[in-house]
């Protein structure tokens, strides 16, 4: 059963930046929080050739990997075409400032 | 608000692209209507010649189909002729497929009605069997006589003449072709490569009659045209006639209600007529008194119309040069600019007509005008980019001829190539891209940009070095629909309009200080833009406004934000300075202490002379660094669009060669230039002497000791595309090259686009713009040479200071890993 896990604070989170989550059982998650104060939550695993994504540009809802660039759409986990792809999304929720991960 | 309505009348090339334009930056504003008199949806009209050629389907050149019209919720009426403009009341009056007339109020109005073939004055010009070459109905009835008959007559040796002379013969008719000149394509072609061209058209089988006036077309007893009759008393059987002597805008409606037009309907830089409301894009305006005749200039006034419409009100369209390329499979034929051969132009020849290759170039004042390539067009591109660019060849002028795989000795730009690679052939190593694919998406997408090219393939959108042979690719696949940007005006990126030099001047004309705050002024598209430009305008806000603008570290590529290089499996590199390449067994103890701590993998010595420790894990960067510290060690910045290194020989303070103190000057220069950010990143090198063993010819700026001062080289660069340094000037002593060298530089840093190396932007603005701005005018270098000491002063190491920063911030938060 997956349940509502507090992570940090909003504030810990820079504007279009990104915090890496470890969990036991996922691994490495990478948490993003963009202009409009929007929070995703996908494996910080790129589909391509396994880049960390959490350390990619941010803009709108898309990451751009750090490694070869490509565009990943952070509420689905969807990879932009022309290529092809996706990373597993997890569910996050904002409540009081504070993040919570559902894993 | 009531949504704004645009009705478009002409539903062709340019207007519908103005529309995808429209749609794309401004989505809701309108609600569109359109008109189109032909019964299908926008083709490509180029590939009319394919098809009629038997080399493609009329399916394959749709460009927009049904489905696009009403994913873009536009309301399309085919088959229907607007026929009045009641520009009063803002409505127009169309004659629907069904012969009803349908109403339709505007608030702007866009016309897009293309041209009409000329039809000269000839009885008998009105036969059944006579038509013209424009649309997909005549080339319908080009495929069918074919079929049917066997003499054709195409009237007028054009462009357009020959594709259709071509696709008859190939579809077995027996086909000649008549022009009232000498020569053939005099329009675009001198004679001898008119000359030229007959003969190979000749060879494959079509024939020509010249200096021939048409008196007129006979009907035969079918009552269809039976043979074309010419004024010297001669004549030729004819089953088909068909008429390209040029066209016409189609300007009958706009006239008719009373819009200014003369040869073509009259419009403004924002592609606005005389009446602000109506808009005219395509071939149907006349703009600055010109009406165009291929699609690539078509585009652009798309473009800016699109914008104007959104009411961005920034784009401006003003005029384009353009080139022509023949689509007859086997023959290359390449024109561009003006090669009338004017007043003060002088020419250079090559004319071997043995390998059936003649090339004419036209220069004035340094600079090429004008271009005619036969046989051989593969640097077609690369001239008509020297020509748009307006560049100064003087220093090429020897080789240029020859083309650009003459000059330089590792030319990976690969002009030469395109054409003769198989499908199979790589194109772009770094993203795995073969030709077949880019040709096939293309094709089946319709592309007609580089830009393009690159969001559908992938191809050529890393490193770059392939860009000129994609380039190539789209020439050779689309033609003369290829228009290549000319390089100072290229869009950033999608999510914008302006190029780099108009966001540079933005940002100083009105003191941006954030990327932000250039976004907010110049209109992005995007919310937060791309990883293209954010990192762009980061470095152009913080050059432009040293200590005020307001860097952003979310705006860099993260290697600059964790400075460390990130490698293939997420870990990271660390590469400290070492100053001049001399180092201390203090400091190679510490090294060595730190690889043993912190487990790394890898300890390898740099092509930079220094030391890389790689395969560090990010959380471990901060420890790792602050032990450096304490052994006085900093950041070497491998990773950053900045300095990187100064490779210094051993010099005079070793060598028996050595004329100059090259550790010692190496050592001040790297100094002075500690955290420089830059367009790219800058290499220097400093030898003793001639003998030149730290390799000074290849780097941004090269110092090779001279027994009488120093010899300076700018634009070197040993990466991608080897391009040697060329010669600056002389100086005297340390001093000098630290105030020659420094100027240089921040010029640079003041001008050059992001991503752009020294070479690229040597190449962009010419040395002689260089020398008046750094060796002529003294003040100004000095200026200059101010300008980049105060914008690097009290710069501190980003090591220290992500260290240092104990209260939990961001640039430490950024290493720490949350644990759940
Ligand atoms: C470490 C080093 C290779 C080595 O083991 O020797 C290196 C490593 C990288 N080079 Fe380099 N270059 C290294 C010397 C060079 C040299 C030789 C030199 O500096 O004398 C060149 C050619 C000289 C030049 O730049 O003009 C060189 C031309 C490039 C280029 C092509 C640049 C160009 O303008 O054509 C790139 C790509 C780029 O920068 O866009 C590149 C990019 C890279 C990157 C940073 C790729 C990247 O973006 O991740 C590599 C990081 C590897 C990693 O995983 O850490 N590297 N690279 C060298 C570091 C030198 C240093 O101490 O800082
Ligand atoms: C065979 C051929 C080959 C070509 N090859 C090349 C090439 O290699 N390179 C190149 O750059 N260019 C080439 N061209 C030229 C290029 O196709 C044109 O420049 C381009 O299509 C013009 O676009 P446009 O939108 O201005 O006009 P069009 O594409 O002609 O569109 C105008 C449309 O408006 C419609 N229309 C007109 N009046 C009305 C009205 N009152 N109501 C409703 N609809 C109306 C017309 O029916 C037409 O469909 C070629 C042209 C042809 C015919
Ligand atoms: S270190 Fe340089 S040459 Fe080697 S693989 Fe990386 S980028 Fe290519
Ligand atoms: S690993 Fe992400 S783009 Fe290659």
């Amino acid at each position: 059963m997956s349940e509502w896990k507090r992570i940090c604070a909003i504030s810990d989170v820079p504007v279009l930046g990104s915090r890496v989550v470890h969990s036991e059982d996922e691994g490495r998650i990478a948490l993003f929080r963009n202009s409009a104060d929007q929070v995703f939550a996908v494996r910080d695993r790129c589909p391509h050739k396994g880049g960390p994504l959490s350390q990619g540009l941010v803009h709108g809802t898309t990451v751009t990997c750090p490694l070869h660039s490509w565009k990943i759409q952070l509420d689905d986990g969807q990879v932009v075409p022309p290529d092809v792809g996706c990373v597993k999304p997890f569910p996050v929720k904002v409540e009081n400032g504070e993040v919570f991960l559902s894993l | 608000m009531r949504k704004q309505k645009l009705v478009m009348v002409g539903n062709g090339m340019a207007g519908v692209r103005t529309l995808e334009e429209l749609r794309k930056i401004a989505p809701d504003m309108y609600d569109i209507t359109v008109f189109g008199a032909e019964p299908h949806p926008n083709y490509n009209r180029i590939l009319l010649s394919p098809v009629l050629a038997g080399e493609m389907t009329i399916q394959d050149i749709i460009l927009n189909d049904l489905q696009w019209y009403a994913d873009n919720d536009i309301t399309l009426h085919l088959g229907a002729r607007v026929t009045e403009i009641d520009r009063r009341n803002r409505s127009i009056v169309a004659t629907g497929k069904d012969g009803q007339p349908i109403t339709v109020d505007y608030d702007r109005l866009l016309l897009a009605t293309g041209s009409t073939p000329f039809m000269p004055p000839i009885p008998g010009k009105d036969l059944p069997g006579v038509i013209s070459y424009r649309d997909i109905k005549d080339t319908d009835e080009m495929i069918d006589a074919a079929a049917k008959y066997q003499h054709a007559v195409v009237v007028g040796a054009g462009l357009l003449g020959l594709e259709a002379a071509n696709g008859l013969a190939l579809r077995g008719m027996d086909v000649t072709v008549v022009h009232l000149s000498d020569w053939i394509m005099e329009r675009q072609l001198d004679r001898t490569a008119g000359k030229m061209l007959q003969a190979a058209l000749e060879a494959k089988g079509m024939k020509f009659k010249l200096n021939a006036q048409t008196a007129e077309l006979v009907q035969g007893e079918s009552g269809r045209v039976c043979a074309i009759k010419f004024k010297d008393g001669s004549s030729l059987p004819a089953d088909l006639v068909c008429i390209a002597a040029g066209i016409r805008p189609n300007v009958e409606l706009a006239e008719k209600a009373g819009i200014h037009c003369n040869r073509g309907i009259v419009v403004n830089d924002t592609l606005q007529t005389y009446d602000p409301r109506i808009y005219a894009v395509g071939e149907c305006a006349n703009h600055r008194g010109t009406a165009y005749g291929l699609v690539a200039p078509l585009f652009e006034q798309a473009k800016v119309a699109a914008n104007h419409l959104a009411m961005y009100g920034i784009g401006r369209y003003q005029g384009s040069v353009t080139s022509t390329k023949l689509k007859v499979t086997g023959i290359d034929v390449f024109s561009a600019g003006d090669f009338s051969g004017a007043e003060g132009t002088e020419d250079i020849v090559l004319h071997d007509p043995g390998m059936g290759i003649y090339k004419r170039l036209v220069l004035k004042d340094d600079k090429l005008v004008g271009a005619v390539l036969y046989g051989d067009t593969k640097d077609g591109a690369w001239y008509f980019q020297l020509l748009k660019d307006e560049q100064d060849i003087h220093d090429i002028r020897d080789n240029l001829v020859f083309g650009n795989s003459h000059l330089g000795d590792v030319g990976h730009k690969g002009n030469s190539l395109a054409a003769s690679m198989p499908d199979t052939a790589e194109v772009c190593g770094c993203n795995g891209v073969c030709k077949g694919t880019i040709v096939k998406a293309i094709k089946e997408q319709g592309l007609f940009t580089l830009e393009d090219v690159r969001k559908h393939t992938k191809a050529s959108s890393s490193c770059g070095s392939c860009t000129g042979l994609v380039e190539q690719i789209l020439a050779s696949t689309i033609g003369g629909a290829y228009q290549p940007a000319d390089s100072n005006n290229k869009a950033v990126c999608g999510c914008t309009d302006h190029s780099h030099g108009e966001v540079r001047k933005a940002i100083r004309d009105n003191k941006l200080l954030s990327v932000a705050d250039t976004q907010k002024f110049l209109a992005w598209k995007t919310p937060n833009g791309c990883a293209t430009c954010r990192p762009a305008l980061n470095y152009y806000c913080l050059s432009t406004w040293p200590h005020e603008a307001i860097d952003d570290p979310q705006s860099r590529f993260i290697n600059e934000r964790a400075h460390a290089n990130i490698q293939k499996d997420g870990t990271y590199s660390v590469v400290p300075r070492m100053w001049g390449g001399l180092t201390t067994p203090d400091e190679l103890r510490a090294i060595a202490d730190a690889a043993e701590k912190y487990k790394v993998p890898t300890v390898k010595v740099t092509g930079g002379q220094r030391i890389d420790l790689l395969g560090v894990k990010k959380e471990d960067l901060p420890a790792m660094w602050e032990d450096f510290a304490k052994a006085g060690m900093c950041s070497g910045h491998a990773y950053g669009k900045s300095l990187r290194t100064v490779k210094t020989c051993v010099g005079a303070e070793h060598c028996r060669f050595g004329t100059q103190r090259s550790m010692d000057l190496g050592v001040k220069l790297e100094k002075m230039l500690f955290g420089m950010w830059s367009p790219h990143k800058v290499k220097l090198a400093v030898s003793g002497c001639p003998r030149n063993c730290a390799e000074s010819g290849i780097k941004d700026v090269g110092v090779i000791g001279v027994d009488s001062g120093y010899e300076l080289y700018i634009g070197g660069n040993g990466g991608i595309k080897t391009e040697v340094a060329q010669f600056f000037c002389k100086v005297k002593d340390d001093a000098e090259v630290m105030e020659y060298g420094g100027a240089f530089i921040q010029l640079y840093r003041e001008e050059g686009f992001y991503l752009e190396r020294t070479c690229h932007y040597l190449e962009r603005v010419g040395m002689e713009h260089i020398k008046k701005r750094v060796l002529e005018d003294e003040a100004n270098r000095k200026a200059l040479y101010e300008k980049l000491l105060f914008a690097l002063q009290n710069y501190k190491d980003p090591w220290a200071e992500i260290f240092e920063d104990k209260s939990g911030g961001i640039h430490r938060r950024q290493f720490e890993i949350i644990k759940v």
